[in-house]
């Protein structure tokens, strides 16, 4: 197969591929979530359950001062590779071209030397955050293979992006193949996966901030 | 469409180029303008003209067989278009041209013996140059005098020093060997494969890179430094993305977004457009066409990515690289429709497992109900 | 290069230079300073650079022309100027056409090409012999 063929494989069946698994899977868990339903709450209802989960779906962005001052370190790097990611994939000028030819929306992009910088702190955040996990005697205990894995599938992206828009060690088309196979592994992968929580984590805010919600205290 | 050549005296066979420059009037200094447009077209830094000099005051004029193939004769007439520079000619003219369909004043049977005499005579050491791909689904496809190109180019390939394969059907496959390749068309180097090949691809090449390649040979008797598919690094090295001018348009994220919008008009990146410069190697943003002049790029026209394997099956030319080349939106929505109904299907059995569990008063949990 | 038709086009014309232009010409003043400190000659190939449409005309503006114009015969013409910076030479060489086949910057007390061959003298010094012995 030449690195044309290769490329044009990525570009096209393999995404088809990649995205039927992708939206089905993420799909599907959703109707399941919801659909196993909540027990019933046989106790009156002391507040709102709705205003409590709206509020808390934004006010979790904000750690609480304990919480922080136990995973400083934690918190600070992921919040840091969260937002390198953002700005990575939604604010570089080829990614908005991606989104807006199969949305049929784009906005406008980051210089490419800001976006290339921020790679670079993503990747070295994504870095350290591996690194304090292993370090970190309980963390490395309850660390699986799924959590390998997905650290993995987010970071090679990441990499192969790089490289390839630095042409470092293989040709341009190799390069650009890689970093789309990279990406459609990530994408199959996704639904099976705590990566869910790109999607989930409003609903599960919500849910915290219901039960307080109804309970008629903070959250 | 014959040139006159500038060399009228040839000499003997195995005369020194110099000696054969020199019976013809031409004069050290003029050499010495040679060498250093050689050079230049070699993409060879000038502290290497005394050497080159050197080198080509003792070359051996190589005899050199020119087959046409399965080809639109677009490289031929890269090569040689009425205006082309003397000094280009001049490396044509110092290599003895023995065969070549469109150049040749000869044609039929005694055409064919002359290509057969020049095979013998230089049995080991004449170029042969290839463009055109070859059909193998039926020999019949493309023939020339009878023969068919497969067994022309096996049979001329054995007695040759190395073989340049011009332009990207002869490298590649080219146009002929795009989906579904209905001829059964293959390069060159997918047939031959115990001779040296260089790759000289492009659709068709720029001129001066095929001259670039043969005055190479002329110079230094051995082929160019190759890159992993066989095109010399000397002008196959940097990527077009690599050396456009219009980069610092792309790297601040300034696009063209249609072809006469304010953007074209200012020069902007064409990456949007569908520009394959980022993953084509070839030398169009340096050395460029005719004699300089300009690229396409440099026109307003995206790049076609035409010095590439399989460029014409790379997706629509004008669909940028970041875009996928199928229907994705459409793919998403039926899967996520087809989704939502095997969703509702299973979350109604496991409503259906949880109700039955707890009517039978057993205890379930999550890791019952995942599959 | 022809940019007439480009003005009305205003197709490729931008505004933004390739960055190019500076370096080279501080190539060409380090080039300078080596030959008198160390009598080095340099050559400079214009067209091995990426230079955007109108930035190789505005690096010969800003080399000017100096005292020395010299034109060459040689397999078509080349133009030689000394620019306006003594020992920065321009040199151009056209095919029989007279399309610009390559383009040189030089920085030496003479362009090597300007200089008589060895080669050509010496067969210079022999048909003059023949001349004068068949006078």
């Amino acid at each position: 197969m030449t690195e044309i063929e290769l490329l044009s494989w990525a570009r096209g069946p393999g995404l088809q591929i990649a995205t039927v698994i992708f939206v089905a899977g993420i799909v599907i868990r959703f109707f399941e979530i919801l659909m196993l339903g909540r027990k019933a709450n046989l106790a009156e209802a002391r507040g709102s359950e709705m205003s409590g989960g709206l509020k808390t779906m934004f006010t979790r962005t904000v750690p609480d001062r304990a919480t922080y001052k136990r995973s400083a370190f934690t918190i600070t790097a992921g919040y840091l590779f969260h937002f390198g990611l953002f700005i990575t994939f939604f604010m570089f000028a080829p990614h908005i071209l991606l989104v807006k030819d199969i949305f049929g929306f784009g906005w406008p992009s980051l210089p490419t030397p800001i976006v290339d910088a921020f790679a670079v702190i993503t990747i070295i955040s994504l870095l350290a955050v591996l690194a304090n996990r292993l370090n970190n005697k309980v963390m490395r205990y309850l660390t699986n293979f799924e959590d390998l894995l997905t650290w993995f599938l987010t970071l090679a992206p990441l990499v192969t992006g790089y490289i390839a828009f630095h042409r470092i060690g293989f040709t341009a088309p190799t390069l650009l193949a890689m970093h789309i196979l990279s990406v459609e592994l990530l994408m199959i992968v996704f639904p099976f996966t705590k990566l869910m929580h790109a999607f989930t984590l409003f609903l599960a805010r919500w849910y915290n901030g219901a039960i307080s919600g109804y309970k008629g205290v903070a959250s | 469409m014959k040139k006159e050549p500038f060399l009228t005296k040839v000499g003997p066979k195995d005369a020194a180029l110099g000696d054969v420059l020199r019976s013809n009037g031409v004069s050290r200094r003029s050499f010495m303008k040679f060498c250093a447009t050689t050079a230049s077209m070699m993409a060879l830094p000038p502290a290497m003209i005394p050497m080159i000099a050197r080198a080509l005051e003792q070359a051996r004029r190589p005899s050199v067989i020119w087959l046409s193939f399965q080809e639109c004769t677009g490289c031929t007439e890269s090569l040689t278009r009425a205006h082309t520079s003397t000094l280009e000619s001049l490396i044509f003219d110092a290599i003895s041209l023995d065969y070549h369909h469109t150049l040749q004043a000869a044609s039929g049977h005694a055409a064919e013996e002359a290509r057969e005499m020049a095979m013998e005579e230089n049995f080991g050491e004449y170029l042969l140059v290839v463009d055109g791909s070859i059909p193998l689904g039926n020999p019949g496809y493309s023939t020339i005098a009878g023969i068919s190109n497969h067994d022309m180019l096996v049979e001329a390939a054995k007695g040759a020093a190395a073989i340049i394969a011009v332009g990207t059907c002869s490298t590649y496959g080219g146009i002929p060997h795009a989906n579904p390749n209905p001829t059964g068309a293959v390069s060159v180097g997918d047939i031959i494969t115990d001779k040296p090949i260089v790759n000289v691809p492009g659709c068709p090449p720029i001129p001066v890179v095929i001259t670039g390649v043969l005055a190479h040979f002329l110079t230094f008797g051995v082929l160019p430094e190759l890159d992993h598919i066989g095109r010399p690094t000397a002008f196959y090295g940097n990527s077009i993305h690599d050396r456009c001018y219009r980069r610092p348009f792309y790297d601040k994220g300034k696009f063209a977004e249609t072809f006469d919008d304010e953007g074209a008009r200012k020069g902007w990146c064409l990456f949007k457009l569908g520009c394959k410069g980022p993953t084509t190697y070839n030398a169009c943003a340096t050395t460029k066409w005719n004699d300089g002049t300009s690229f396409p790029i440099e026109a307003g026209h995206p790049c076609l990515g035409c010095s590439e394997p399989d460029f014409w099956d790379g997706g629509s030319f004008y669909r940028a690289l970041s875009a996928p080349t199928e229907n994705i939106a459409r793919t998403a929505a039926y899967t996520a429709t087809g989704a939502a109904v095997a969703g509702i299907a299973l979350g109604a059995l496991n409503r259906a497992k949880k109700k039955a569990s707890s009517k039978a008063h057993i205890e379930i949990t999550i890791d019952d109900l995942e599959r | 290069m022809n940019s007439a038709g480009a003005s009305q086009f205003n197709i490729q014309i931008g505004n933004e230079p390739t960055l190019n232009v500076q370096p080279l010409l501080h190539q060409v003043r380090h080039a300078l300073d080596k030959l008198l400190s160390d009598g080095d000659p340099a050559i400079i190939d214009l067209r091995s650079i990426p230079l955007a449409p109108g930035e190789e005309q505005s690096i010969i503006d800003l080399l000017g022309q100096g005292e020395v114009h010299a034109r060459l015969n040689a397999l078509g013409s080349s133009e030689i100027y000394e620019t306006r910076y003594a020992g920065v030479w321009l040199i151009t060489h056209y095919n029989e056409e007279n399309i610009i086949v390559s383009r040189f910057i030089e920085i030496n007390d003479i362009p090597d090409i300007l200089k008589s061959q060895h080669e050509d003298m010496s067969l210079a010094a022999h048909s003059l012999m023949q001349e004068l012995d068949s006078l």
